[in-house]
């Protein structure tokens, strides 16, 4: 029946688009936009729109005390939780690439343990003192616990691969949490000879903060995460191709082990800077690159970077907002935020697509 | 669904050789594995083949006996021990991976599960030694992703996501995607396992159609032997003690290449088939009479309830003649001067059975 009309399909077919969808992209930027506002208007005090943006223009405000607590508190922190979630979420997305594995994730291989260990190791020695674990350090004392954050990521996994060349991805998840376990008990034997203040500092780092990080501070977290997300565009096409498994990546021409070592170094800024600044933050490394893959129905990491960057800052910035309860003094700890709501989010965007299959199939 | 491949005005670059020039030879290679400073562990050893262009080469061998270890080594993708490969005349080791990659692609046995990742996009990914650093895809690339899909029949599959493939259209866009690399040669390991038999032979005939109208170079190991007879312009036998027989499929036949190359208990290679067929002591004798397709299935039907089979009248115990009228068929059996007619080999099986106990 089917053969009586013919039809020249090799000149009408239409193929399927590569590259970019502007609308989709441009629609999470004005999110972004503004939740970014929303999230500057929003506190304890409520600021009205119209005179965050004529502070922001350096005009004057209504009230002298709004713009200090604009540019003190709720500026530094907005851009933190921008940076934070930008950070989590493209370190995430290029360890699931990496390990081929779709619940790889800064957390759950060890690798903010290791973060943690680093912290906690500098802390001690350099002998800090006071409420929150990074105050009081200068400029020169953020720059030790960036690197020692990043030191203590970057081990855990330059481990964590050098081992998943000899075992399957699920002992190696095992193995991740393994480490995390190991670096967990030697943080606590740390703490245990600690002053109760330090614990108590310890511990509140632990909830994860956006609040914490001054200008100061800033000054050295835009650079390190701009650097980590430049490492991680510059090789999205070698991601790309890592995406068909080392063998089929190296019968393309990729430097296998070149391009490992950058994502290794790629991840452990991102991931070390974040957890230096704000804390171990939860699942949006993990649960961010898959909701980026559903929303665009992609694998191309050349779209999925700045998909990830734009949608970790939303995730970020409104986990943030409603920690902040609006309205109200209370502040709730930043983790206990992500897990309650985010969590029930993602399980619903799991199921309503059946599997995460349909987005990540993982050995 | 016919495809015909048409790579006339299709942006294709043509880095064809001329005419049957060697794509790829080794020289004296040995290949194996190298295991730190002890004994290398040689699969297999004083390999010199010729791949030509144009040439669809099957690699056939017991499990265990090095194809995959050949291939891989052939792709650059494992080092070699001894010897040389050369590729277009030039020395494999000397050539870096992204030279390598334009001039030889590989499908490999293991599965892709890159998730939300279409078909197009995965063919795409074909085109990586070519683009630059972004890895933007040029109109020319494209061009050549839509020809390497259309040219396995796959351009319909186009806009699927990949794990919602079958594993019959999964093979088809793998096969694009190694065409994408616009290879001279294509080494694919197994490519035909895990397919029903429909697609064992598309997949085959799409490689074939690849060889002789591309003039690329194609070598795939297989345990389908049929199917490699049938279809390969020649084929490497691999024993498994690594030693490699080649030549056309009917001389390395005639010349009992096969039966040495798979020795097992229990099977022999029929040289009249073509095939393998279970070795058993036969349990009487019947003279077949007949022709065409109804003598062909009567015979494998008697062959299988262990008789030996001779067609013509030979002077055996039991003859069966095939009479087919009306497009059905009948058997006629003749034993001790006595005739009876079957409806079904079934009867006819059942009746010859029934007199061998009797016989016992």
């Amino acid at each position: 029946m089917s053969d009586i009309i013919v039809t020249p399909q090799t000149q009408t077919r239409t193929w399927p688009q590569l590259g970019l969808r502007w609308t989709a992209v441009s629609t999470l930027l004005l999110i972004l936009i503004a939740l970014f506002l929303l999230s500057l208007t929003l506190g304890s005090v409520r600021i009205p729109l119209r005179q965050i943006l004529v502070i922001l223009l350096g005009g004057e405000a209504d009230k002298a005390t709004w713009a200090t607590i604009v540019y003190a508190f709720r500026l530094p922190k907005a851009i933190t939780a921008v940076l934070a979630g930008a950070a989590l979420s493209v370190s995430g997305l290029q360890m699931q690439t990496m390990f081929r594995n779709p619940l790889a994730g800064p957390f759950i291989l060890g690798i903010n343990s290791g973060a943690s260990l680093g912290v906690a190791l500098v802390v001690l020695t350099v002998g800090v003192t006071g409420t929150t674990l990074l105050a009081g350090l200068g400029l020169l004392g953020g720059f030790g616990v960036i690197i020692a954050a990043t030191l203590g990521a970057g081990l855990v996994l330059l481990l964590v691969l050098l081992l998943s060349r000899y075992v399957d991805t699920m002992t190696l998840l095992i193995l991740g949490l393994m480490f995390g376990y190991i670096t967990g008990a030697l943080v606590s034997l740390l703490l245990y000879f600690s002053s109760p203040e330090r614990i108590q500092a310890y511990i509140s780092w632990t909830f994860g903060s956006f609040g914490g990080v001054t200008w100061g501070q800033l000054q050295v977290m835009i650079p390190a995460v701009a650097a980590g997300l430049a490492l991680a565009w510059l090789f999205a096409k070698s991601l790309n191709a890592l995406l068909l498994g080392e063998t089929y990546a190296r019968s393309l021409g990729l430097n296998v082990q070149r391009t490992q070592a950058v994502i290794i170094l790629s991840t452990a800024v991102l991931a070390g800077t974040v957890t230096a600044f704000c804390g171990p933050i939860i699942f949006i490394g993990v649960a961010v690159p898959h909701l980026c893959r559903m929303a665009f129905r992609t694998a191309d990491h050349r779209i999925l970077i700045p998909v990830a960057v734009l949608m970790g800052a939303v995730v970020a910035l409104l986990a943030d907002l409603i920690a902040q309860v609006p309205g109200s003094q209370i502040v709730l700890p930043l983790n206990a935020v992500m897990a309650l709501l985010g969590v029930p989010v993602v399980i619903w965007v799991i199921l309503r697509r059946r599997s995460l299959r349909s987005s990540f199939a993982g050995g | 669904m016919m495809t015909t491949v048409d790579a006339s005005g299709l942006p294709f670059t043509d880095n064809r050789l001329p005419a049957s020039a060697p794509i790829l030879q080794t020289h004296d290679l040995t290949i194996g594995y190298r295991h730190g400073r002890k004994q290398p562990r040689i699969v297999a050893e004083a390999l010199n083949v010729t791949l030509h262009q144009g040439e669809l080469v099957c690699l056939l061998g017991p499990n265990g006996a090095g194809k995959s270890t050949l291939l891989r080594t052939m792709a650059g993708l494992q080092p070699l021990l001894h010897g040389r490969i050369t590729l277009h005349g030039d020395d494999l080791t000397h050539l870096t991976p992204a030279q390598i990659a334009r001039r030889l692609s590989i499908v490999l046995t293991e599965r892709i599960d890159a998730g939300a990742m279409t078909a197009y996009g995965l063919v795409a990914l074909g085109r990586h030694p070519y683009t630059n650093w972004t890895g933007q895809l040029s109109e020319q690339d494209e061009g050549v992703v839509r020809w390497a899909l259309t040219a396995v029949g796959a351009a319909d599959l186009a806009g699927r996501q990949i794990n919602t493939l079958s594993d019959g259209e999964r093979q088809k866009v793998m096969i694009a995607r190694a065409l994408a690399q616009e290879p001279t040669l294509i080494l694919l390991d197994e490519p035909t396992a895990y397919l029903d038999l429909p697609r064992r032979v598309e997949i085959m005939r799409i490689l074939r159609q690849l060889a002789r109208q591309e003039g690329r170079a194609i070598l795939l190991s297989t345990h389908d032997l049929d199917l490699a007879l049938r279809t390969a312009d020649q084929l490497w036998l691999m024993a498994a003690d690594g030693s490699l027989q080649t030549g056309a499929p009917e001389d390395l036949v005639l010349s009992g290449a096969f039966g040495r190359t798979f020795p097992s208990d229990g099977v022999a290679f029929d040289l009249q088939t073509g095939s393998f067929r279970l070795l058993e002591q036969p349990i009487g004798r019947i003279d077949l009479a007949g022709n065409g397709a109804g003598a062909f299935w009567t015979m494998r039907a008697l062959e299988r309830a262990g008789f030996a089979v001779q067609p013509g009248a030979n002077g055996a115990p039991v003859q069966v003649e095939v009479l087919n009228g009306d497009g059905r068929y009948r058997w006629q059996l003749t034993r001790e001067g006595q005739n009876q007619t079957c409806l079904s080999l079934q009867e006819l099986l059942r009746i010859l059975g029934k007199k061998e106990k009797a016989g016992k």
